[in-house]
């Protein structure tokens, strides 16, 4: 099986990255559409958040889970594993905390069109629960027009 | 191996999840758990003693297998659940769902 690398950019300017030009910008990683790659992905970043000061505990459990489903469903839902697209990730720092954004090249989707997962009549479904389990685990977010851009904030404790 | 399928003297199956339950390896543990309902196997305990990680698509194929396990009239517990995976199932109400045990020795004698 071939792999195919990320593209790993650390406070330096990616004119090619959707956010890579902006100065606030601390790093930014383009991956393939591939499920192989999300483990990976969140050790990068997560390396990244703790040493922009968030709690171990906000990186091990909130980040972890909400980026994993975030490249998840951009990589599954957002691109369809097509080889031909990438996943653009990118974190910035702010004075409370850290915003990272996962833009796909997909067609976007409405998310408040997703229930909540918890309501009686959907609980025994067997999808749904990725979008809630982000919007439970960070601060903030925010999606784009298009619904294939989100952003997260998370804060230092 | 992700997945690892063995007999209690009482008649349990239990699965032991080694690493994470995630989208990539979900349908192989819906496998092993058909597999042994085809088998008439009706008891089944789920070990997550060894599991870091589990995604919302793992906790959906859980959802899946537990409707396919109560449908052919049988029962399953969940064990050894760390305190991350844990919140995972009461943030998304699961837990009320699962039976849960804190152990496998506690899942087995619960049946």
């Amino acid at each position: 099986m071939t792999m195919v690398p990320l593209r790993l950019c650390v406070r330096r300017s990616d004119p090619s990255h959707p956010l890579g030009t902006d100065d606030a910008i601390l790093m930014t990683v383009t991956v393939p559409s591939e499920l192989d790659v999300v483990e990976h992905t969140v050790d990068i970043v997560s390396r990244h958040c703790l040493a922009c000061g968030l709690s171990l505990k906000a990186v091990r459990f909130n980040l972890r889970v909400a980026l994993s489903e975030a490249l998840a469903n951009a990589i599954v839902y957002g691109n369809r594993l097509d080889p031909a697209k990438s996943v653009h990730v990118a974190l910035r720092e702010l004075d409370r905390g850290v915003e990272v954004y996962v833009q796909d090249q997909g067609q976007g989707f409405d998310p408040n069109g997703i229930p909540d997962p918890t309501r009686p009549d959907c609980i025994e479904r067997p999808a749904g629960r990725g979008l809630f389990l982000i919007k439970e685990l960070v601060d903030d977010l925010v999606f784009n027009e298009e619904g294939n851009s989100i952003c997260m904030t998370l804060h230092r404790a | 191996m992700t997945f690892t399928v063995s007999n209690a003297p009482n008649g349990v199956v239990i699965v032991s999840v080694d690493g994470q339950l995630i989208v990539a390896n979900r349908n192989e543990l819906k496998d092993k758990v058909l597999e042994a309902l085809e088998s008439n196997e009706s008891k089944f305990v789920l070990d997550f003693s060894s599991t870091g990680y589990i995604d919302s698509s793992g906790l959906g194929v859980l959802v899946s297998v537990s409707k396919k396990i109560r449908e052919a009239g049988g029962d399953l517990r969940l064990a050894g659940l760390n305190e991350d995976l844990r919140m995972l199932f009461e943030l998304t109400k699961l837990d009320t769902l699962f039976k849960i045990c804190d152990a496998t020795d506690e899942a087995l004698d619960s049946f």
